[in-house]
């Protein structure tokens, strides 16, 4: 296994290439960078830079078709889908633009999915859930269903769900763009704690002002990076 | 995937509310299954319920018997002159019995009986019986039960004594509330002495050979008082018939030879009677027959009920289909978060049952009740069978697996990240 084991990530000329019709769009072309265990990094990029390309990469809904990508010491690129499933399962927590909650389940349940997937006992799964609820503020809506929610609230739910399995790397994608700039700022204050938690955040992103709050940046553009600055 | 119950125990339950939540959708969806299952039992017990009756009463004839009878031909001979007296002579002969005994193969007994109505007395009280002069050997044939005294013996043959066995029903009818045995009626114009009593059973549609209306006396006795020609007045004429036999019941020794026995006897009887004066019935026969018609009306109900499940199916695949697209971003996030396929299969394929097997339950209740509304309004019998239901509830979980597995697969097959992006 390449990389020490402070390294969480580590990509190694990364391509995605499609084939569309008789063209070849190069979606990545060629990306390499490491992060650290419990480091904030930010990933900028304006759209069409490959930036969507790289978040389902990292977060191991696609799988690179040149390279390498070691996500906690496995490697990604190798793996079936079974695999693939398991290994988001484990050490990905996703928070996403549009908060995506499953909207027939209670926050509760919501916060519970991924530990039912893992198979963690029931008695054990409501424990945990009420104990993340009360970290991201929201105790006082476990049985609430996501519509009867604010979006800040939901975001906050969202974030308990990617913290259920105690995941290697938090991946948020534009967390606060459906957010008001005050919601915005309570969201990035969660994510400041979990990082200074000692989690690994990454949050791809355009805005510059959610930027700010990491500590690291990668900026993509036209499927390579063009600043990567620790 | 595991068989622990806490695990599917979430996905039914999303079911359930996923049912509940689109009612009449479901109830729409569910109603397929209901009218199927339905059908399927009410079917079942319909055809259940006629066919066992018919199987109840040719087995009380005796698998192991041949029922030879005779019968009056058409456009008989004339025997007296035209003027007065027909004199019909028919139907089989005591040398008929003592053949079939003697020459068929496998013959353990015969029991050859005749059967004239007559009107018997007790005091002033008259009753229409069928008077069946036979032999002790009918009581070891047609089993009945004996109420009260004895049936025939051999020594009342021999005596050609005047005792008779009656029926339940001819006690009742004709001495009403005495003590019976010991009593003595009139048949005809000789006096019987009551022996005996006989609980009859009349069976449905088929023939039997003993009704309620019998009164039995030993063959000699009747030979010996009414001899073998009966008189009755018909529109003015008088009409005869000259009868030795009107049935001889013969009981083979196994069911294995009753077939080829009953050929035999119909080869013998050609030989010796040129008008077609006797027909030959063989419940065995019967009873593969009926067996045979049931099993083909069983396949024809089967078809008919496979069709409506099969469209119940269709309509639960389609609602699943919609329920698929509607939840693609669902499925989306639970791929996402690190569902596997076959837990996305599972849960499907668990949603799809819960509509089918809820339908079921339903369809179970439904098709028990409508037999019970069948026999109460029209008095057709009506028979469920356990199996039925077991046999309709487990198609209707069938159909939900098969009809639900296509579903399961294409919302287990969508790519994550286009269902995530679905709105």
């Amino acid at each position: 296994m390449p990389g020490e084991e402070a390294e969480v990530v580590r990509l190694e000329d990364v391509k995605r290439h499609y084939t569309v019709g008789d063209e070849t769009v190069k979606a990545l072309d060629g990306v390499s960078f490491t992060i650290r265990r419990g480091s904030y990094w930010a990933i900028m990029g304006p759209s069409g830079s490959g930036k969507s390309t790289l978040l389902n990469i990292l977060g191991c809904l696609d799988r690179p078709t040149h390279g390498h990508y070691w996500l906690n010491g496995a490697d990604v690129a190798s793996m079936d889908d079974n695999q693939l499933s398991d290994h988001r399962l484990k050490n990905l927590g996703f928070v996403f633009q549009s908060f995506h909650l499953i909207p027939q389940l209670t926050v509760l349940e919501n916060i519970e999915m991924p530990m039912f997937y893992l198979g963690v006992p029931p008695a054990e799964r409501r424990r945990r859930a009420n104990e993340l609820a009360d970290r991201v503020g929201m105790a006082h809506r476990l049985q609430h269903l996501p519509a009867e929610l604010s979006g800040g609230q939901r975001q906050r739910v969202a974030v308990a769900r990617a913290l259920a399995n105690d995941p290697a790397v938090l991946l948020a994608d534009e967390p606060t763009g459906n957010l008001d700039s005050a919601t915005s700022v309570q969201i990035m204050g969660l994510f400041q704690e979990l990082y200074e938690q000692g989690k690994t955040v990454i949050v791809v992103t355009h805005e510059p002002d959610i930027d700010a709050y990491a500590h690291s940046h990668i900026v993509v553009k036209d499927g390579r990076i063009v600043r990567c600055d620790e | 995937m595991t068989l622990d119950l806490t695990y599917y125990w979430p996905f039914i339950k999303l079911g359930a509310t996923d049912v509940w939540r689109h009612k009449t959708r479901s109830f729409l969806t569910m109603l397929g299954m209901v009218f199927g299952v339905g059908s399927v039992i009410a079917m079942l017990a319909v055809g259940e319920g006629a066919s066992h009756q018919a199987l109840e009463s040719i087995k009380r004839l005796g698998s192991q018997n041949i029922m030879v009878s005779s019968v009056k031909p058409a456009g008989s001979v004339s025997a007296g002159s035209a003027q007065s007296t027909q004199l019909d002579v028919y139907g089989l002969l005591d040398e008929d019995d003592v053949r079939i005994r003697e020459t068929v193969p496998g013959v353990a007994d015969t029991v050859p009986a005749r059967m004239v109505r007559r009107a018997a007395r007790y005091n002033d009280r008259a009753l229409d019986l069928r008077v069946v002069e036979t032999v002790p050997a009918w009581f070891e044939v047609v089993k009945r039960p004996v109420l009260a005294g004895r049936v025939l013996t051999r020594e009342d043959c021999e005596a050609r004594a005047n005792v008779c066995v009656l029926t339940e029903f001819g006690v009742r009818n004709l001495l009403a509330g005495k003590k019976v045995v010991g009593q003595h009626i009139r048949l005809g114009s000789a006096t019987f002495e009551v022996v005996g009593i006989v609980k009859n059973e009349t069976g449905g549609n088929v023939r039997a050979p003993d009704s309620d209306a019998d009164v039995y006396i030993s063959m000699d006795a009747g030979r010996r008082i009414f001899g073998i020609a009966s008189i009755r007045w018909v529109s003015g004429t008088r009409q005869g018939e000259k009868l030795e036999l009107s049935e001889i019941i013969v009981r083979m020794k196994s069911t294995d030879v009753v077939e080829p026995g009953a050929k035999a006897i119909e080869a013998m009887l050609r030989r010796f009677h040129k008008k077609p004066d006797f027909k030959i019935d063989v419940p065995l026969s019967l009873l593969r027959e009926a067996e045979k018609t049931k099993r083909t009306y069983n396949i024809v109900l089967g078809a008919i009920a496979g069709i409506s499940l099969l469209v119940g199916g269709i309509g639960i695949m389609n609602i699943m289909l919609a329920s698929v697209t509607e939840r693609t971003k669902e499925i989306g996030i639970r791929r996402a978060v690190g569902a596997r396929k076959s837990r996305i299969v599972v849960q499907f394929l668990i949603n799809t049952c819960v509509l089918s097997i809820s339908g079921g339950a339903v369809g179970v209740v439904v098709g028990v009740a409508i037999p019970f509304a069948i026999t109460f309004f029209s008095g057709m019998p009506t028979l469920i069978r356990l199996y039925s239901m077991v046999l309709a509830f487990g198609i209707s979980v069938g159909t939900g697996v098969v009809f639900g597995l296509y579903p399961a697969l294409r919302a287990a097959s969508l790519d994550p990240i286009e269902a995530l992006r679905h709105e």
